[in-house]
């Protein structure tokens, strides 16, 4: 990283990758697996199957494209320029990923700071009500919704909190190996991670269960239910997306790629693996705890 | 193109691929971009024949043409269309041409994430319009009807349409995200050396910050349209009071993003406007500086007024005292951008080719979308307002004269560069004056009829309404029709033409017009430096 950034090495080429055929392929597959889901959720036609195809289609790309990138990264192709293009550009995607969490969040605030205390006081500022019974008080499957238990914090989330913290440390492990260049320890460090991630997941399925057969805690338990199931949900699904990219990057390790010097997908899957990890501290907050 | 090859940083040679293959696997920025024009001109006209039916039923009191259903769903997919097919995708291909070039940068930074963005639209298009056509085959009961707003609980209730719009709206917000990162990361690690921030043009700068809000906004609302999907189909109750939630909660995570996506629509062609007018004021730039900061400013303002959409859905004092004030606070910058845009002008040996036309006319007119919006943001006017043709008429001031004229000034003042060939200045002109004449003519009455207490979105209405809605239909047909010159003058420029030279106009300042034009496949394969 000799060159200042925003600035090329005078002289110097940029990579530019061949026309591919992936990215509009990539398209079509997830137009598929929109247009199955849309059939799924309505009733018509051969929806499961054009998911299926659809979903086939994507894994092919993925394998195709990242394999592609793979292979280039290990010709040399890229060197500090674009390396940073990379590095900027993981660094943005994951603001994303940021804000469309921030969207459920917001949801919960809204909901608990105003939607269910204004519902709560109806009797007592406008001396009218529908639900005159209604107590708003956290938490809640609102004035209609079913009874059921909430989840408590200090079982199975506290003990998925420290599962996730280590794991945030065994990466980081992993990283500084690889950077004093002790393959074992490396490939260690990042097991030690996907054992973590997997055991967190692990757990997160029998919570539902749980949540499911003895508490009555379900998506349909009003307002407290959707926030739980959509902000732990879609959290649970990146966790997997996170270890399956662990997991590639392991295999990567072992197969001899990646150097001190130039290790960007390890690097950004760990960076996706911190933000998942914070995303989860947040959540343990204001899901589980207050 | 043998040279490439022989670079020592790797560079792999393009092989030239024909016909259709080539834009399908294309990884060149000046390919993209041109996808990415064609893309946005033909949902033009697909959104605006949809509207023109609007219009045609909306010519006399009464139902005519349509059934109310349909009616419904046409204003919808138009404004769907309009923003995110149209407008978006015209920016984004201005960025995707004009970014590199300007820059001095071989290409954008991901080249290949860059043709996935583009391939993305087309699906989205297809589901945005595919319920009409499922309808007519007796599939569903047709697009979604609840306008572009999606509010729950009609969204909630409304047909399969809505799910439609809402896996519509996902693919294309992965484009949107997907432009955006890279053109934040182009802009970031691809300037030729020397070109600091502050030598960035300002076209650039205008799309980084346009990026950004995507990046902000973009992914709110695809966490809204998602609660709406699990509201419909999987039980939960975002926006039902009786589960605890709230309708209004959905107008505050569209209004989110709804309200920087209109500066979103506009700041690349904020951008355009210096070069537009410094070339044919023939005159540097008047205050480089305090455009970039009204930019910032703008940007980061845009993200905490949002309510001033739903100021009559109830909320505190205080909250409405806030919206009002922090809306009414953007037009200072707002101002700014205008001071500068005239005195850029201001004693400059004018000429008034027509892209400097366009200029000028987006200047008067989008200055009245300016000037009404301060009106809508009053709370207490907003209430006689709200909801009124008066704010159809607002806001069409803002996208079309504002966005759709700015995106044509772009348009005549880089076809030469695109295509080499000088487009048809009378055409232009033409297309230019009946614009004008036209658009005033659509949505002048329309400001009127909102004063009058015409509601919006209703395809009946009194009595009392019906000359200036006949006007504005007789408007509506010209301005329509007027846009197919437009195309044939693009049409006949990319064909052939009076040769352009690589500095098409005889002052234009910029990295871009040291190039030929066209330029050639591959441009800046070795960067400018910059002194
Ligand atoms: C100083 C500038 C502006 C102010 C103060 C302003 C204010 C407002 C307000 C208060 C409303 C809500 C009116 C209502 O529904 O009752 C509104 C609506 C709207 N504005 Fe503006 N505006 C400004 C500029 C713009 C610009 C630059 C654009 C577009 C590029 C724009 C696009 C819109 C749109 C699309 C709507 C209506 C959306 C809908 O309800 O479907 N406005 N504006
Ligand atoms: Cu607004």
């Amino acid at each position: 990283m000799s060159s200042s950034p925003g600035h090329a090495v005078p002289g110097e080429h940029y990579f530019v990758p061949q026309p591919s055929l992936y990215p509009v392929i990539l398209s079509a597959g997830m137009f598929l697996l929109a247009f199955g889901f849309i059939q799924v959720i309505n009733n018509f036609g051969p929806g499961k199957w054009v998911m299926l195809g659809g979903t086939a289609v994507i894994l092919y790309v993925l394998f195709g494209w990242f394999g592609r990138v793979i292979s280039e990264s290990q010709s040399g192709a890229y060197r500090d320029w674009e390396d940073r293009s990379f590095r900027y550009g993981m660094i943005w995607f994951i603001a994303t990923e940021v804000m469309f969490f921030a969207a459920f969040f917001g949801a919960l605030f809204y909901v608990r700071v105003i939607s269910v205390p204004t519902l709560g006081d109806m009797m007592a500022t406008h001396g009218t009500s529908l639900w005159p019974e209604f107590a708003g008080t956290w938490p809640t499957s609102g004035p209609k919704g079913p009874a059921f238990t909430p989840m408590g914090a200090w079982g199975i989330p506290a003990l998925n909190t420290a599962l996730l913290l280590s794991s945030g440390a065994t990466v980081t492990w992993a990283h500084w190996s690889l950077l004093r260049n002790r393959r074992r320890q490396l490939a260690l460090g990042l097991l030690a991670t996907v054992v973590l991630g997997s055991v967190f997941l692990g757990f997160q399925a029998y919570e539902y269960h749980h949540a499911y057969n003895e508490l009555g805690l379900t998506m349909g338990a009003g307002a407290y239910g959707a926030t739980f199931f959509m902000l732990t949900g879609f959290h649970g699904f990146h966790v997997t997306l996170g270890t399956i990219m662990l997991i590639v990057i392991l295999l990567r390790c072992l197969s001899g790629h990646f150097s001190a010097e130039r290790h960007f997908a390890f690097e950004a899957v760990a960076w996706y693996w911190h933000f998942v990890d914070v995303v989860w501290l947040v959540l343990f907050v204001f899901v589980y705890w207050v | 193109m043998s040279i490439a090859t022989t670079h020592p940083g790797g560079h792999a040679a393009e092989p030239y691929q024909g016909g259709l293959r080539r834009w399908l696997t294309t990884t060149n920025h000046k390919d993209i971009g041109t996808m990415y024009m064609m893309f946005s001109l033909i949902m033009f006209f697909v959104g605006g024949l949809m509207i023109l039916a609007v219009r045609a039923e909306l010519f006399q009191p009464g139902l005519q043409l349509m059934k109310p259903e349909f009616f419904n769903q046409l204003i919808g997919i138009h404004a769907l269309v309009m923003i995110f097919a149209a407008l978006m995708p015209a920016a984004t291909g201005f960025a995707n041409w004009m970014i590199p070039l300007m820059i001095g940068a071989p290409d954008m930074a991901l080249p290949r994430l860059n043709n996935w963005g583009f391939w993305l639209l087309p699906p989205a298009a297809i589901l945005l319009t595919l319920p009409f056509t499922l309808a007519l085959f007796g599939i569903g009961d047709g697009a979604l009807a609840t306008g572009w707003t999606f509010y729950a609980p009609l969204s909630v209730q409304g047909g399969m349409g809505v799910d439609f719009a809402i896996l519509a709206v996902h693919i294309l917000g992965i484009s949107s995200i997907m432009g955006s990162i890279n053109i934040i990361v182009t802009i970031f690690n691809m300037r030729a050396p020397g070109m600091t921030m502050m030598k960035l043009p300002l076209f650039a700068w205008g799309w980084l910050i346009t990026a950004f809000l995507l990046i902000a906004t973009l992914p709110v609302l695809a966490g809204a349209v998602t609660m709406l999907l699990t509201d419909r189909h999987f039980g939960t109750h975002f926006f039902d009071a009786a589960g605890g939630g709230d309708p209004i909660l959905f107008q505050h995570l569209f209004w989110f993003f709804g309200h920087p996506e209109v500066y979103i629509l506009l700041l690349p062609v904020w951008g355009l406007m210096p070069h537009v007018l410094a070339t044919f004021s023939r005159k540097p730039t008047y205050g480089y500086k305090a455009q970039v900061y009204s930019f910032i400013a703008i940007g980061l303002l845009s993200v905490v007024v949002w309510a001033h959409h739903f100021f009559t859905a109830g909320m505190p004092v205080p909250a409405l005292i806030y919206f009002m004030f922090s809306t009414m606070a953007i037009s200072l910058p707002l101002a700014v951008l205008f001071f500068c845009w005239i005195a850029t002008m201001w004693k400059g040996a004018m000429s008034f080719e027509t892209p400097m036309l366009f200029a000028i006319g987006f200047i008067v007119l989008f200055g009245i979308a300016g000037l009404t919006g301060l009106i809508l943001a009053d709370v207490a006017a907003d209430a006689q307002y709200h909801h009124s043709y008066f704010v159809v008429a607002h806001f069409h001031y803002a996208l079309f004269a504002g966005g759709i004229m700015g995106v044509m000034t772009g348009v005549y003042y880089w076809l030469p560069k695109w295509t080499g060939h000088m487009y048809c200045e009378k055409l232009g002109k033409l297309h230019f004056w009946l614009t004008v004449f036209s658009f005033n003519l659509t949505f002048i009455p329309q400001f009127f009829l909102g004063l009058a207490g015409m509601p919006r979105r209703i395809p009946d209405y009194a009595l009392q309404f019906a000359e200036f809605n006949a006007i504005s239909t007789v408007g509506a047909f010209i301005l329509g029709l007027s846009q197919l010159i437009f195309a044939w003058n693009i049409w006949i420029t990319v064909r052939g033409g009076k040769k352009a030279e690589g500095r098409v106009w005889e002052s234009a300042e910029g990295l871009e017009w040291e190039l030929s034009s066209p330029p050639p496949h591959h441009s800046w394969e070795t960067q400018p430096v910059i002194k």
